[in-house]
């Protein structure tokens, strides 16, 4: 067997792990054992990879003027770098920056494939290489770098270095469009040329392409578009392997592609959502006047402090927690946990409905909590959830909003009508956790807030909670 | 057009089938590990990259090359070590009594 043979065959069996890998990233048994499978095909490809030949000509079914890799030092140099970046970063950043974390992994691998697609069309412009082949190379850069500078976006938005609201400007949707066929121009005339100089050009307008696009989507929705930037890199590997004439990259690529499309719209589908309304709508930008006009009505809300919630917990015979982001910010998991571990000593049921969309990313929350240390059995699913409020004394809201807001089941014109949520009014009390009366991230005002039988504590979640600990403690 | 394209195209075809069949059916508490799983994997430019840099022949391609093997290095160490630490959250709770339990119960 040649040695192109062999590192071929190595390549399948990589191509293999990744698909044995996504198959185990389904199944919460295999999901860590799935992750690790992908790593170590990972790694059999990168050394492997060492041992190419590159270059040279197929003449006769034969190729010659290859050459083993240069710059191998150069190569090992770059891998040493990244990984001590990287390592550290996705080992300590917080579990709370969890998305803008595999958002800025994924922009940087946008921008790997958008340089690959770049520099081969450099190394291979003097071949005068066929119109396909310059196609390939420009889906690469333009798909490649819209993933990059939107992932920046994403980013900035979810650490808040920017607002997370949606930006809009008068013609957006109009703006957008021409950008769009201006690129396609540049596209058709690149591909007639052969012109670097207009590469770059393109490489710039993607640039913009990427921010316009991201801008006008925000708050709950950037978790969605995470997912779809990661399926356009995965469009930009796959191209990439056309034009380098790699199966791995074609089949690693493709497969991130297709299966990141449809995790998109199982994401938007959780949120009662079509993807389309979910990036073009602008979700949220509008409400605050609505919101404020209805506040003109001169409803009341009813507020308590810490004790009041000690009292109605020490006397409930089933709770039910509600934790949303919020909660998560404050870092109050852990005095919560410590909260219901109290409560469940005096003989209370207690249980987490975790809604699908909670946190900031589905199954964010699970997270969160199981880093908190509460049991996995606590944690119960929306359906499960809202056949057990029905017969709860205490809803307990804390730091969630929008995932309780009925305003999704019986207002159709509300922007988050549709959205299945936890019935948080079934409950006999329900109580609210805020910082203050502001919206939630999706910004719309919540009626049950106004409910009579809502109780709300203003303030920071972990210190509320911590004196409702003490509370408690003081009726022992 | 050759017949690799072909090759590829082909490849391309199937492989988007068995990506959508793959995961049709993932519980939502897996969407985020399976969103940061896949990312690793189309961290895969790695390899692209090297190839890049390692055929290089000017300075440009040089430093275009090295700029993306960084860069892909870190989406493929990054996306890994970020997955296994949220699915490791996952795994360190009691899952393995209460699996126990619920055995028992079905016997």
């Amino acid at each position: 067997m040649s040695r192109g043979t062999l590192i071929d065959l190595i390549y399948l069996v990589s191509a293999t792990t990744f698909l044995v890998a996504l198959k185990g990233l389904g199944s919460p048994k295999h999901a860590r054992a799935g992750n690790m499978i992908a790593a170590s095909g990972m790694l059999l490809a990168v050394v492997a990879t060492f041992f190419r030949y590159v270059g040279g000509r197929t003449v006769n079914n034969v190729n010659v003027g290859s050459h083993p890799l240069h710059h191998v030092l150069l190569i090992l140099l770059g891998i040493f770098i990244g990984a001590i970046v990287a390592v550290p970063v996705a080992r300590f950043v917080k579990m709370t920056a969890m998305p803008q974390l595999v958002a800025i992994f994924n922009g940087v691998g946008g921008g790997a494939a958008c340089l690959v697609s770049i520099t081969e069309f450099i190394h291979i412009k003097s071949t005068h290489p066929a119109t396909y082949v310059t196609l390939e190379v420009l889906l690469g850069v333009l798909i490649g770098t819209v993933s990059f500078a939107g992932s920046a976006i994403a980013f900035a938005k979810l650490q808040e270095l920017m607002t997370g609201r949606p930006v809009t400007y008068p013609g957006q949707q109009v703006i957008n469009g021409i950008i769009g066929a201006v690129a396609l121009v540049l596209i058709v005339t690149i591909l007639v040329n052969g012109s670097t100089v207009l590469l770059w050009v393109l490489l710039a307008l993607a640039f913009v392409l990427g921010i316009a696009f991201v801008l006008p989507i925000g708050g709950a929705d950037v978790p969605v578009l995470i997912s779809l930037l990661n399926a356009f890199t995965g469009l930009a590997v796959a191209a990439s392997g056309f034009t380098l004439g790699s199966n791995l990259l074609i089949i690693a690529g493709t497969l991130v592609g297709a299966s990141g499309i449809l995790l998109t719209r199982m994401m938007s589908a959780a949120m009662g959502r079509s993807l389309s309304n979910v990036l073009f709508s602008a979700f949220g930008s509008n409400i605050t006047a609505s919101g404020a006009t209805e506040r003109e009505d001169g409803r009341s809300v009813r507020s308590g402090s810490a004790e009041d919630i000690a009292v109605l917990l020490s006397y409930a015979s089933r709770v039910v927690i509600i934790p949303g982001y919020g909660l998560a910010v404050a870092q109050g998991q852990h005095v919560l946990r410590e909260l219901a571990e109290m409560i469940e000593a005096k003989g209370i049921e207690v249980f987490y409905a975790i809604h699908p969309v909670a946190g900031r990313m589905p199954g964010h929350m699970n997270v969160l909590l199981a880093e908190a240390n509460v049991p996995y059995e606590q944690l119960i699913e929306m359906d499960e959830a809202n056949s057990e409020l029905q017969t709860a004394d205490v809803a307990l809201v804390v730091g969630a909003n929008d995932t309780v807001n009925p305003a999704a089941m019986d207002d159709k014109s509300s922007p988050i009508y549709g959205m299945p949520i936890i019935r948080a009014d079934l409950a006999e009390n329900v109580i609210f956790l805020k910082r203050s009366m502001r919206p939630g991230f999706a910004g719309i005002e919540n009626e049950l807030l106004y409910n009579p039988k809502t109780l709300l504590v203003f303030g920071d979640a972990k210190d509320t909670l911590t004196k409702v600990v003490a509370g408690v403690k003081a009726m022992a | 057009m050759g017949n690799a394209l072909l090759q590829y195209a082909t490849i391309l075809v199937l492989t988007a089938f068995v990506g959508t069949e793959i995961i049709a059916k993932v519980p939502s508490i897996l969407h985020t590990p399976l969103m940061s799983g896949s990312n690793a994997i189309h961290g895969v430019i790695l390899v692209g990259s090297m190839l890049i840099l390692g055929s290089a022949n000017t300075n440009l391609e040089e430093v275009l090359g090295f700029l993306a093997v960084i860069l892909g290095t870190l989406n493929v160490v990054g996306g890994f070590v970020v997955t296994d630490r949220m699915l490791e959250m996952f795994k360190s709770k009691s899952p393995a009594p209460r699996k126990a339990q619920s055995e028992e119960v079905a016997q």
